[in-house]
């Protein structure tokens, strides 16, 4: 029997696995502790670098994952016991009780406004806004929450904990789903494998007294901060010192708070995403309002993909003040103003008090607060910090087989990593499950579908009362009985909850009752429940797409609530349109399309090798295509060991399984001719005559070092880069006494802005060996900024202790000076120009982009490639991995300079991405594609031009140049219909006669009708 | 046949005259700001009616057209912010378009500020209603549509 898999935590990790699992056809049980999905991630108001709002991107994924058919959503559960082993596992859940029953509450909040405890006197601090507003005994998450049903706090619930409130929810509940008997349940549950995605915890901001959160009414942390920004949070997004309300006029960023320190309490690693988060808030911060902030820092660690171009923003496009090498001492309130004077020393070594308005407080990221528990419930082992333990060439794998990790709960991190993560953890998982009994997920039946066309337009409308929501403000009988008597309506009712199982169930039986051809509903909006009332219609035997909705409450009766008499007039007109629009809808269905199932990976390093074993492993076949003589890439050069396992035993290890396995065939020496189709249907064409159909492509070339121009690189046997050393140490051979490093040779420069991300840890572990064989050797790193980022803290902790000088060299002033047997730079902290003699100095040479390389392959797949020259994902933050253009994939180098464990764990990412597709026979693409009229089309091309999707060609055929779209590839935007001269391209189900219906019904008459 | 009239005289019903708006808002940003601003319960003038579109891109020219050969006093078009179209780049090309439309608008006697393009993204609801309330109170100035419906 095929089992299923269990992902614990529904943050955005949790989320992002669930839903590659499912989207393999996989079943998933996700189990979140909290009573909504969404985690951390939902709270964020934007989000770094490109400041999207959070919401915006990851509510659409909650909504995925609560209507999947293959994801079973249990919140408000946890795991209290796992039996078994890999391939079959037995967990035990707990189910916390609600008090409310989920089937039947409809997330009206009825019942909230009721409760005793509510309203203005509320009490109970909301924990999903940190504390920030108050919330009663029962309560809705959040308005986004999924799933959004109420439950109630039993511990401060009158009725439950004293037996006496007068039950004022139960009875404000029309749906009578109010139990206060509701008992903890257990269910035994059978997995093949286990994701461990349970993020993390913020680190406790009281432990700063010296910062006095929670004595000072304005210390607040960046997590309370981003709510305070928030348009959805307590204050509407109006930014206010919690002390007087008022608009601050200067704001201080105190960075590494609770991060790399060993002050009792605080955490020695860095938090990996403080910096970026904190250059965020202050950049929005400030397209809120004119403000002065600052920004306190010790290093700014910008590693990530544009996120040093990002940080050059906010200081010199926003004019906010960065402090290098800061760290705030201590912080005073004045008694009266509440004011806050910041104490600091300056890069003068001044000490100085400014005063500000609001600190925030770049509090840093813990183990998730049950991770002792869960480790033991798991049987998986936590590292020294807490955190669930990895190592770097398994970044996503625990010390138990059949667990896997993604997320922070392995090392903090920021989104799109753990997004990329959260996608290999899903292919490795899928792995333990897919075998060749392997059965997946057989898609829903559904009756078969009655044919409509040419029959007469019978419609049928439900307008619903939404409880009080739409029925207190609208007059939603009037408005049944309005809809009656329009064109083409049979049948009209109102309903007290149109999303309950009851109406759909009557929606369902009145399309045979009443022979309906259309359903409208009125009631909320679309984007939440149309798919609801899309199953409703099929399981009633109509075509999905002969339904339409009206939206009138959340765009009707919430927003004139004091216009009773107006919003009935507005929803009546709304009905209508929809109505009109309803009469006109035609059956449509998206178009299948045959998959092969086979992947070709370009690039034969430790990521495309790891891309194409995590392929395999699931019983497809990929062709690995590799330019050079033999599999390894850039990793062949390295010599170090990284937990104890020596590099290259693990290369030859992973080409020994490469070799070995026998759904893999190896292309070595190889050049790409060409690689055209579309997803589902690529074929890779190789210049020695390969030929191959595959329906994925993953692109993991890499990327080569930067080669060094400077300090003579090259003709003096002196200066070395910092691979050339680390096979020197490693041979033995190494043996100068006056050593400098140079960081940022290729980088952060005027010609490549970027920050390699791997060269200071590279500097540090070669500073570390030389020191560790030779203690009396002089070692010297000069640096910009150290970013030694997450536990690679570690190291440089290390190399300080072992006596490893680091020498901050000014961010804007030229690489330091070397005359052949000095080197020289300006030491910002002693203020003085400071010359240490070498007899050998090491480069710090980042990586490039390769552009050139890229650029050809690009243009084959129709792929970005960003402005630095490496690849453009399809979104920087939730498809990390994606192209726009469906069916490629980009993992490893190609994507952004990356370590090891990042690349490795990236290509399991896009192995899973691609896994979702290549596992299908077919691809049913979405039914509101563009189509042509080919009697009306000139084939004039204008359409081809502004499609983004590159779905549109113009061919030849008998009766001249035509517009032909591909359906696999449209998106159905619809650019192309308004574009087009001619009137011969149409969008299904937003056709021009549909809409000009609905502008028609909206005007043609009065307002509310006659 | 329709006639235009230049700018209507002020006069006594002005001061009562409720403007009908047809908004056309894009799927993925504006239409899910509409819902927020229901969500948070932000009051705002019932004149505006909203047709959605998967995209902005989608709101053809015909469409803005219809409404004002229809007697709608205004039309707004939302789509998402720069850079965060859903479809890569369709708020772009409705920015261009309906920067001609304008022109076009001019052309015919209506007040291009008649038509309007704003960004709204999923999480500003209350951008949303601001745009409402500024959108109404801009037509209200206005005053009702230059057209007067002549024979058809």
């Amino acid at each position: 029997m095929t089992k299923s898999a269990l992902v614990i935590g529904g943050g955005i990790a949790g989320i992002q696995a669930s839903l590659d699992l499912a989207d393999r056809d996989i079943h998933v049980y996700l189990v979140e502790k909290d009573p909504t999905i969404g985690g951390k991630m939902c709270r964020l108001d934007k989000t770094f670098p490109t400041n999207d709002c959070s919401a915006c991107i990851l509510s659409p994924k909650m909504a995925d994952c609560a209507g999947h058919p293959n994801v079973t959503v249990l919140s408000y559960s946890e795991v209290v016991k796992v039996d078994g082993e890999a391939g079959d596992f037995k967990v035990t859940v707990k189910k916390k009780p609600r008090y409310v029953n989920m089937s039947s509450c409809t997330g009206c909040g009825d019942c909230v406004k009721a409760c005793v405890l509510g309203g203005e006197k509320a009490k109970i601090p909301d924990e999903f806004e940190y504390g920030l507003v108050n919330r009663g005994a029962i309560y809705i998450p959040h308005a986004q929450a999924v799933p959004r049903v109420a439950l109630i706090d039993a511990e401060h619930c009158l009725m439950i904990s004293k037996g006496k409130c007068g039950k004022k929810c139960e009875k404000a509940c029309m749906k009578g789903a109010i139990n206060f008997d509701d008992k903890e349940t257990e269910e035994v549950i059978e997995v093949g494998s286990i994701i461990a995605a349970a993020g993390f915890q913020l680190w406790d901001a009281g432990i700063a007294t010296e910062y006095g959160y929670g004595r000072f009414d304005n210390v607040v942390t960046s997590m309370e901060y981003e709510r305070m920004m928030c348009a959805s949070g307590p204050d509407h997004g109006h930014i206010k010192c919690p002390s007087n309300k008022e608009d601050p006029k200067k704001i201080a960023y105190i960075q590494c708070c609770g991060s790399r320190s060993e002050k009792k309490g605080w955490k020695k690693y860095c938090s990996s995403v403080c910096c970026t988060y904190a250059a965020k808030q202050a950049i929005i911060t400030k397209e809120h309002s004119d403000v002065q902030e600052d920004i306190f820092f010790m290093d700014i660690r910008s590693y990530g993909k544009e996120f040093e171009a990002y940080i050059k923003r906010a200081e010199s496009q926003y004019k906010i003040n960065m402090h290098r090498g800061a760290r705030v001492s201590h912080i005073e309130e004045d008694p009266v103003t509440k004011q806050l004077t910041v104490n600091y020393t300056d890069k003068d070594g001044n000490a100085v008090g400014a005063v500000y308005d609001l600190v925030v407080l770049s509090i840093g990221l813990n183990p998730p607060a049950d991770a002792e528990n869960l480790s033991k419930v798991l049987g998986v082992n936590l590292n020294e910090y807490g955190f669930c333990e990895t190592s770097v060439f398994k970044p996503l794998e625990t010390s138990r087989p059949g667990i896997l990790v993604s997320g922070a709960f392995s090392a903090p991190k920021d989104i799109p990593t753990t997004v990329a993560e959260s996608s290999g953890a899903a292919a490795k998982a899928g792995s333990y499950i897919v075998d060749e009994n392997f059965v997946p997920c057989a898609p829903k039946e559904y009756p078969a579908e009655k044919d409509v066309v040419g029959k007469p337009v019978r419609i049928g409308v439900w307008v619903c009362e939404c409880g009080i929501n739409i029925g207190a403000t609208v007059n939603v009988p009037e408005v049944a009985k309005y809809a009656e008597t329009l064109p083409n309506v049979v049948y009209s009712t109102s309903t007290m909850y149109a999303c309950a199982q009851d109406c759909l169930q009557a929606i369902s039986e009145a399309i045979s009752t009443y022979d309906l051809t259309r359903v409208v509903v009125a009631s909320c909006t679309p984007r939440t429940h149309e798919p609801l009332f899309r199953v409703a219609c099929r399981e009633g035997g109509l075509n999905p797409y002969l339904f339409n909705m009206a939206n009138i409450r959340d765009q009707c009766s919430w927003i004139h609530m004091h216009e009773p008499e107006a919003a009935t007039k507005k929803a009546k007109d709304l009905v209508r349109m929809a109505i009109a629009k309803a009469a006109l809808l035609e059956p449509l269905q998206g178009s299948k399309i045959p998959v092969t199932s086979a992947a070709a990976v370009i690039g034969g390093g430790i990521t495309g090798m790891t891309t194409a074993l995590d392929i395999a492993a699931q019983n497809i076949p990929v062709h690995l295509v590799e330019k050079e003589g033999q599999l390894g890439g850039q990793a062949l050069k390295f010599r170090h060991k990284e937990d104890g396992v020596d590099t290259q035993e693990f290369i030859k290890e992973l080409i020994d399984k490469v070799n070995n396995n026998k759904l893999i065939t190896v292309h070595l020496n190889a050049e790409i001719k060409d690689l055209p189709g579309f997803v589902g249907n690529f074929k890779l064409q190789l210049m020695d005559g390969t030929d191959e159909a595959v329906g994925a492509v993953i692109l993991a070339i890499g990327a080569p070092a930067y080669q060094p121009t400077e300090y003579n690189y090259g003709t003096d046997a002196k200066v070395k880069t910092n691979i050339e050393v680390e096979n020197e140490i490693a041979d033995g051979k190494f043996n100068a006494q006056d050593v400098a490093f140079i960081q940022c040779v290729g980088s952060r420069n005027d010609k490549v802005s970027y920050c390699s991300r791997v060269c200071c840890t590279s500097s540090l572990r070669n500073a570390i060996a030389i020191k560790l064989a030779n203690p009396t050797a002089n070692v010297t790193i000069f640096h910009k900024d150290i970013r030694s980022y997450g536990f690679r803290e570690e190291m440089y902790r290390k190399a300080c202790e072992v006596g490893v000088r680091f020498l901050r060299y000014d961010e804007a002033a030229p690489l330091p000076a070397y005359d052949g047997s000095t080197v020289t730079a300006f030491d910002e902290t002693l203020g003085a120009d400071v010359s240490v003699p070498v007899d050998c100095v090491v480069l710090a040479n980042g990586i490039a982009p390769a552009r050139e390389e890229k650029e050809v392959i690009a243009k084959m797949l129709k792929i970005p490639i960003s402005k630095d020259g490496f690849y453009f994902e399809a979104h920087q933050k939730l498809r990390p991995v994606d192209f726009a253009t469906e069916g490629v994939y980009v993992a490893g180098l190609a994507h952004w300079p990356k370590h090891m464990d990042e690349c490795i764990a990236q290509g399991s990412g896009a192995a899973s991405r691609a896994l979702t597709v290549i596992s299908k026979e077919f691809l049913t693409s979405e039914g509101i594609v563009a189509s042509v009229n080919e009697d009306y089309c000139d084939g004039c091309g204008v359409c081809e031009g502004c499609c983004d999707y590159k779905a549109i060609t113009i061919v030849e055929t008998d009766n001249g140049l035509k517009s032909n779209v591909n359906a696999g590839l449209c998106k159905g935007c619809g650019c192309c219909v308004a574009s087009c001269p001619s009137g011969a391209m149409e969008q299904k189900g937003f056709k021009n006669s549909q809409i000009i219906a609905e502008v028609d019904a909206c005007l043609d008459f009065p307002v509310g009708g006659e | 046949m329709h006639v235009l009239t230049s700018l209507l005289e002020e006069s006594e019903f002005m001061a009562d005259f409720e403007p009908r708006i047809v908004a056309f808002c894009c799927n993925w940003c504006s239409y899910a700001g509409a819902d927020g601003a229901g969500v948070a319960r932000l009051q705002m003038p019932t004149n505006f009616r909203i047709i959605r579109t998967m995209c902005s891109a989608r709101v053809d020219p015909e469409f803005v057209l219809r409404a004002f050969s229809k007697g709608a006093d205004g039309v707004i078009v939302l789509g998402c912010h720069p850079a965060d179209c859903h479809y890569i780049g369709g708020n772009y090309r409705a920015r261009r378009r309906i920067a001609l439309l304008r022109m076009v608008l001019e052309q015919y006697g209506f007040d291009p500020k008649r038509l309007k393009l704003e960004w709204v993204s999923a999480s500003e609801g209350e951008k949303f209603q601001k745009t409402i309330v500024e959108f109404v109170d801009t037509i209200k100035a206005l005053g009702p549509t230059p057209l007067v419906k002549g024979d058809e």
